[in-house]
């Protein structure tokens, strides 16, 4: 399913980079090649830090097909740090109870698979509770 | 300026109708607006629909149901704009008669959601949103809604049964509506006991999907008929706009930046303020979205939409009368056929033919269908003449 899109979007899928505006300096994820801030020409390509924080979140009990095996799940949407928000599943929570505005950061994860064991699995960001430095 | 008015009606039951199909939906509420016109011939067919090619592996809805109406040879086309659809057939049926181009123009929202159940339903959903970067991620429009409700509670500190007004409302209203999924009122404590869904959404909070067809017969008020019986209600305004596709994308997710535009914009046209309107039909996919329309629009300062649902200010009595025949909700959502089912009912008031949900003396309704999480939202005031 679907292959040449998903390996056209592996810089975004597994390393966040979007563009950098030189007008106005606004950092964009996705890459879209038109400021939404200032509507100039931005192709200047940036990588995030992957690091941020928690805008709102909810869990999927009953999910798309594709991802039912997965379910439930937590979806959220994060604020990054250099600031676009961004849609993503929550990983590697354990017993941890999520919060509004909790530190998150990106990592690569399986997203979904086509139910079939010769299909395609596609890889992407997911964000896990950020370590805690000591 | 031609004067565009909707001379004909016509609406199936919404529900989960497993012994029709699309088609012979879309037939059974064409033959209803044609025969409520008085007979008028359609020279054009806006078929508004949202799923069919992912629900029912049926594109090319225009030339399907002009054939199955009988009609074949007249020019038909499908809008696609989501939940928009309805609202997008709609103003491209009034653009036809406006422009003069077309005399008589039948415009019609159809949906057959039940030809696939479950995990296939969202994942058809799911298309309506941006797919590389919210889809993929096994996001759904409901989700997302939820997403939504959860910031919002955060922000301005709403209360666990703060929504409960929407469903409240919208089930009372729905139990006078012979046509409604749903037409039986339902208590707090039964809003307070349901099912969650997505936290903090519950399943009084989302419009149920459903299978409906709804029509409308537009044309010029000097081609009425003579002997057209019914009072005559004209499209004043219409307009639509877009916003970002995806949710995330946008400088405030709590403002439905779209909802105020279009509607504004319409009620320039007509030359009338947010206290002329006498009802509202919002899009309550979702009880979030309403609470941010009412806002959006005006009729709230901003973080206090879910008040007026909680106050009773959205009744048939209240201040602004909103889902007045149950809305998405009570009445059902089919879809692509959402926004002309709000037509179709406005109409309804607006002729004095609302039985027990009628609001007295009404003259302007609003109605307004969105698309996705106000991705699109086309609004139109219809005016009784």
């Amino acid at each position: 399913m679907e292959i040449p899109r998903h390996w056209r979007l592996k810089q975004q899928r597994y390393s966040l980079v979007g563009e950098v505006c030189p007008h106005c300096g606004n950092k964009i994820f996705p890459p879209r090649d038109v400021c939404p801030n200032c509507g100039d020409e931005a192709k200047e390509l940036y990588t995030f830090s992957g690091k941020g924080e928690v805008y709102s979140y909810t869990t999927i009990y009953e999910a798309p097909s594709g991802y039912d095996a997965n379910a439930p799940y937590t979806v959220a949407i994060v604020k990054l740090e250099e600031g676009p928000m961004i849609t993503a599943q929550l990983t590697d929570l354990g017993d941890q109870p999520v919060q509004i505005g909790m530190p998150v950061e990106m990592v690569t994860r399986k997203m979904r698979n086509d139910g079939d064991e010769r299909g395609l699995i596609v890889y992407g960001y997911k964000f896990r509770p950020a370590w805690k430095v000591n | 300026m031609i004067d565009v008015v909707i001379a004909g009606i016509g609406q199936t039951k919404v529900g989960e109708l497993w012994d029709i199909g699309l088609r012979d939906l879309a037939f059974d509420a064409i033959q209803d607006a044609v025969k409520d016109s008085g007979g008028l011939k359609p020279q054009a067919l806006f078929v508004g629909n949202m799923l069919a090619p992912n629900l029912s592996n049926q594109a090319h809805l225009g030339a399907l149901i002009a054939d199955c109406a009988g009609l074949a040879g007249i020019e038909a086309m499908t809008l696609e704009a989501a939940g928009a659809s309805g609202g997008a057939a709609l103003r491209q049926g009034y653009l036809a008669v406006a422009s003069g181009m077309v005399d008589v123009a039948l415009v019609i929202g159809v949906e057959k959601f039940t030809d696939k159940v479950g995990p296939d339903v969202d994942a058809a959903l799911a298309t309506t949103s941006d797919s590389d970067f919210e889809a993929v991620q096994g996001m759904t429009p409901t989700s997302q809604a939820a997403l939504l409700m959860r910031r919002y509670m955060h922000e301005y500190q709403v209360p666990a049964d703060g929504f409960a007004g929407f469903a409240l409302t919208a089930h009372a209203n729905g139990a006078n509506n012979p046509c409604a999924m749903f037409q039986k009122a339902i208590k707090l404590e039964t809003y307070m006991k349901a099912e969650m869904v997505s936290e903090p959404l519950n399943i009084f909070d989302i419009a149920p999907n459903a299978d409906g067809a709804a029509a409308v017969v537009l044309t010029r008020r000097e081609l009425l008929l003579t002997s057209f019986a019914h009072p005559h209600v004209k499209i004043s305004g219409s307009a639509s706009i877009s916003d970002t596709l995806a949710l995330h994308d946008r400088k405030d997710m709590l403002y439905f930046d779209t909802a105020q535009l279009s509607a504004g914009k319409a009620m320039k046209q007509v030359g009338i303020t947010l206290d002329q309107i006498n009802f509202f039909e919002y899009h309550d996919m979702f009880s979030i979205y309403a609470a941010l329309q009412l806002e959006a629009i005006g009729f709230a300062i901003k973080g206090k939409g879910w008040k007026l649902a909680a106050d009773g200010a959205i009744g048939l009595k209240g201040k602004i009368p909103c889902a007045t025949m149950g809305g998405l909700k009570a009445r059902g959502f089919p879809g692509g056929a959402s926004g002309v089912y709000q037509a179709v009912e406005a109409v309804t008031q607006l002729r004095g033919q609302a039985g027990t949900n009628q609001i007295a003396g009404a003259k302007y309704g609003l109605i307004q269908s969105l698309g996705g999480p106000a991705s699109t939202a086309i609004s139109h005031v219809l005016e009784r003449l």
